[in-house]
This record gives structure tokens, sequence and C-alpha cells, in this order.
């Protein structure tokens, strides 16, 4: 029981990292707020779900999703972040992304109704017995995807000249900027990279609950925030940890106690981390990532 | 004679601007609170239960609600104290939320049926006599000794210590004045909707609390006011859109703060407008 508990909640988990990656990457690299990102996320899924529906294959239905909130990252950075990164005050980009965010939940209501709708399942999933727990291949599918975008992110930041450059900017922008680097490069990379892996959390979630809704994105958004913190503002390893930790809580919080407290439980750790470790669980900010 | 229809309009304009004053007290000593939401249902809920339960008058379950929204305010204000800037708007987003799950959970209120059978109490004349008294409290505010020590944290904290500002008892009375405004917003709100559920003061209240104020200017009280009752009457305006109505109000918000990322009032329009009041800001 604990065993497939665990198992469900590490699912779980990994796609939430997924989304607590991209607020972390983007608050490491321009100390902001994204308030729209919930919202690529739930994009991403929408994409997912009409290239589903339109018969491809599920890699094309994760690959698309994820080039299309790519795609949204970047076209939100250039409209609510870059004009004005300079001027006003740092509350300013919150709003430009609140509003953002309301006309993208508002265009998905607008072509897909404010209604859930039923997710297509990827394939038809068979369960394997290993040992006590009982993993689907769709659970298998989906914890083995948010893994290997984790991995494959740790190993792009790590030793690729880009992702370098993308560690140098959240280090310091102005002295990366100094030392030639392309900081706007950089920016847009980042969005690009934490929108790609949203979208990606955005159809691993919706095949995980088979189904989604134009607020879909606004909870997990929320959850995305909470993990970020818990793992430490712009520390990327941090958020994938405090990603598995809060999915598995979740989980076991469903199972054991009552199932209103999974959303407190999540932010109750994250004031309580704030307030006596306001760095996060694992320190400073962007070192290993 | 106003219409029931304006009325209700004008009660909901004049919640929001309390809320969006509520925001900008703590705001004008540099303590950003995403989490007058939760603030709103302390005061919605305590003023609720006490009219429903214990047939208190209502002005008195109005003061509950604002002493209860102060008390809490006064315990938030604790970590402001250790978190600046984005941090300190994380927390309180965290702690609105804590709010609305509490309620959730708590059958005494309703849980997530929400409170129903609230008296109803709320006039326009509340809300007015509130706002008045709140314009009265902001202009003196302004020139006295507290605000000038709010000006000086939000703009520089090591310079205001350095001056003898006490920061830690400065930051404490401007969040629990932040939470006593928006705990009377609660009381006043509930008693005109006669139903309240914690869903109507989750997060999406606080993002748009701060919005208007924001969006108005940080620069004064005026800017609160301003943004709150621009932003929501805005969509009445907007009917003859029909259902492009929010996507019509996220572009306008997104260009006006693209155009004025300083938010409407900024320091250079309220010195134009007001030559008078800022020969009276040299003086004193």
């Amino acid at each position: 029981m604990l065993a497939q508990q665990l198992v469900n909640g590490l699912m779980l988990g990994g796609a939430y990292a997924l989304v607590a990656i991209g607020y972390t990457l983007i608050f490491g690299v321009l100390n902001l707020l994204h308030l729209a990102h919930g919202e690529v996320f739930m994009v991403g899924a929408y994409v997912g779900l009409t290239l589903a529906l339109a018969g491809f294959p599920p890699w094309a239905t994760l690959g698309g999703a994820m080039l299309a909130a790519a795609v949204l990252g970047v076209l939100v950075e250039r409209v609510a972040f870059r004009p004005v990164r300079e001027r006003g005050s740092h509350v300013t980009p919150l709003m430009t992304t609140i509003a953002v965010g309301l006309i993208l939940q508002h265009t998905v209501v607008k072509i897909f109704g404010a209604e859930p709708v039923a997710f297509p399942a990827p394939f038809a999933s068979a369960a394997l017995a290993l040992g006590p727990v009982t993993i689907s291949t769709l659970q298998l599918l989906i914890l083995a995807t948010s893994v290997a975008l984790m991995g494959a992110l740790e190993l792009f930041l790590r030793s690729t000249p880009l992702g370098m450059t993308i560690r140098a900017t959240a280090e310091n922008p102005t002295v990366a900027g100094l030392l030639g680097i392309n900081v706007s490069l950089a920016i847009v990379a980042t969005f690009a990279i934490a929108s790609a892996l949203a979208g990606a959390a955005g159809v691993l979630l919706a095949w995980n609950f088979t189904g989604l809704s134009p607020f879909f994105g606004v909870k997990v958004g929320l959850k995305g925030l909470a993990i970020m913190l818990l793992g430490g503002l712009g520390n990327v390893t941090g958020a994938m940890v405090g990603g598995l930790v809060v999915g598995v809580v979740e989980v076991l919080s469903v199972a054991y106690l009552a199932s209103s407290y999974r959303d407190a439980f999540a932010f109750a750790v994250m004031i309580v981390i704030l307030l006596v470790r306001p760095t996060g669980l694992l320190g400073a900010r962007l070192q290993t990532g | 004679m106003l219409s029931d229809h304006a009325v209700s309009i004008l009660i909901f304009a004049g919640i929001d601007v309390i809320m969006a004053l509520s925001f900008y007290l703590p705001a004008s000593a540099g303590q950003l609170s995403a989490g007058q939401g939760g603030f709103m249902a302390l005061g919605a809920y305590t003023a609720a239960y006490l009219t429903v339960n214990h047939q208190t008058p209502f002005p008195l379950a109005l003061a509950a609600g604002g002493l209860v929204g102060g008390l809490v305010g006064l315990a938030v204000g604790f970590p402001a104290l250790r978190l600046r800037g984005l941090y300190l708007v994380l927390v309180t987003f965290g702690f609105g939320e804590m709010v609305r799950v509490l309620f959730l959970n708590l059958p005494a209120f309703g849980g997530p049926a929400g409170f129903a059978g609230i008296p109803p109490a709320t006039t326009l004349w509340h809300v007015l006599g509130l706002l008045a008294l709140l314009a009265y409290f902001f202009t003196r505010l302004a020139g006295s000794r507290m605000g000038r020590a709010f000006a000086a944290l939000r703009d520089d904290e090591a310079a205001a210590e350095a001056m003898g500002v006490n920061s830690t008892y400065v930051k404490l009375a401007a969040f629990s004045a932040g939470g006593v405004i928006a705990g009377l917003g609660g009381a006043l709100y509930a008693h005109y909707t006669l139903f309240i559920d914690p869903e109507a003061f989750g997060v999406g209240r606080s993002l748009f609390v701060m919005l208007y104020a924001v969006f108005g200017g940080l620069a004064s009280f005026w800017g609160a006011v301003l943004g709150a009752t621009i932003l929501s009457i805005l969509p009445e305006l907007l009917r003859w859109v029909k259902d492009w109505r929010e996507i019509l109000y996220g572009l306008l918000v997104l260009v006006m703060m693209l155009v004025r990322p300083q938010g409407l009032l900024d320091a250079a329009l309220l010195a134009r407008l007001s030559p008078r009041g800022e020969r009276a800001a040299a003086h004193g």
C-alpha cells in the first residue's frame, strides 16, 4: 500500500517538478515571477489535446505541445517582460503577466469552452505487477518522460555553451553582459526551455488525470510556485526534489488524511521553509543546475 | 434615483477600492502583499458568523471583522520583517491560500458549500462612509510622522533605519492596518452578497486587488482609488463585446501597463495635478 502510494506520488511529482523548474529558471535568470506560466502549461496541454484528437501518436502529441508552449513562452517574454524590464517597479511584470494569463485563459475558453474535456489515453495501458506495486505502462511512461526531461535539462545547463550562457546570466546579468555574453539570447532561451517543460508537463498531467479544463493552469501553477520556494528560488535541482516531495506528500495525504487538506500542505511547508530557511531546502541559487 | 443595478455596481466598486487601499497601505511602506484576499476572507467570515449565529448588531460585527483582519495582519507582519520584495509577495500568496483552505475545511463556516443566510445590512452609504473615513485617514497619514516613515522605508530601508525609523514597528503597523481595512472590506462584502464561499477570496481576488492598486499607481492612495474604480467598472462598460469581454479586459490592462508601467497616477502627474499639495508637502 505505502509503496504503491509512493510510486503514484513520484509520478505526479515528476510532472509538478517540470512546471516548478520553469518558474525557477525564469526567476533565476530574470529575478521575476512569471504569473502566466500556469497558463502556458494549460495551453500546451490543449495543443496536445488537439494533436491527440487529430490522431497523432503520443510522441508527436508531447513534442507538439512542447514546441507550441516554447513559442508561446518566447512570445510572452517579448510582450510582457521585455518592455517593462528596465522601466517600472518589480511588480509591473507581475501585472503584465496576470493580464497575459487572463487573455490566454479566456482565449482557450473561447475556442474549447469552459467545461472540462476528456483527454484521450495515448495507448491501451497494461498493468505491470512489480512485487507489491502495480504500475501501469502509462504511469511508467509519464515517470520516465519527466525524469528524462529533467536529466536532459541538467545535462544541457551543465555542459552546453548555451546552458553555460544561461547559468552565467542567472549569476549576474550585468557582469555576464560585460563579459560578452548575449544576455538577450540567454533570456529567450530560458523562456523557451521553461515553457517547453511546462507544455510537456501539461500533456503528462492531462494523461494522468485523463482530462483538462481552461482553469487547470491556475491550480498547477500555484503548486509550481510553492515547489519553487520549497527548493529555493532559482535552484533547478531544488525544484526537481521539491516537486517529487510535494507529489508524494500530496498522494499520501489524500490516502491517509482528508483530501481537502492536500493543497494546504504545500503552502504550509513553503511558509515554514521561508521563515526558517529563506533560501529553500537546497540553499544557494542556481549552483548545480 | 439610481437603479438597483447601478447601486450594486457602485457597492462592488467601492469594496474594490477599499481592498485596493488595504494593499496600498503596506505597499506604501514597501511591503507588497499578495494575500489581501485572505484578510478579506477573515473579515467576511468573522462578521458573517457573528451576525448569523449571535445576532450581533452589524456595526459591531463590522468592527470585529476589521479587528480579526488587523490581528492576523500583525501575525503575518512578522515574516515581513525578514523577507523583502518578491519573497514577501510569495509568502503572503501562501498565506492567502492557507486561509482559503482553512475555511474550506471548517464545517462551522460551511466548508466548500459556502456560508449562506447572512442578513442584508451593507448599503451604499456604509461603503461611501467607510471610503470617506479612509480618504480622511490617508490624507492625514501622508504628512504625518508615520506616513513619512512609510515612505522612507519604501525608498531605502537601511537609510530609514539610520535616520531612526523603527522599521519593525513601522512594518507591523503597516501590515496590520492593511489587514484591518481588508477585514472591513470583507465584512461589508459578506453583508451585501449574503453568501460567501472560500473561492471568492482566493488567489484571483488577491491578485486583482494588487492589480487595481498597481494599475492606478503606487505614488499616492488616489492611485488605488482610481485604479480600482476604473478596473471594476470596466467590465460593465465592456458588456457590448459579449464573450470577448475578459480577453479585451486583459488586453486593455496589458497595454496600459506597458504604456505606463508606473501606473496611471505617477509622481510626475500628481505634482502637475496639485501644485498646492506639492507645496504643502515641501513645507511639512
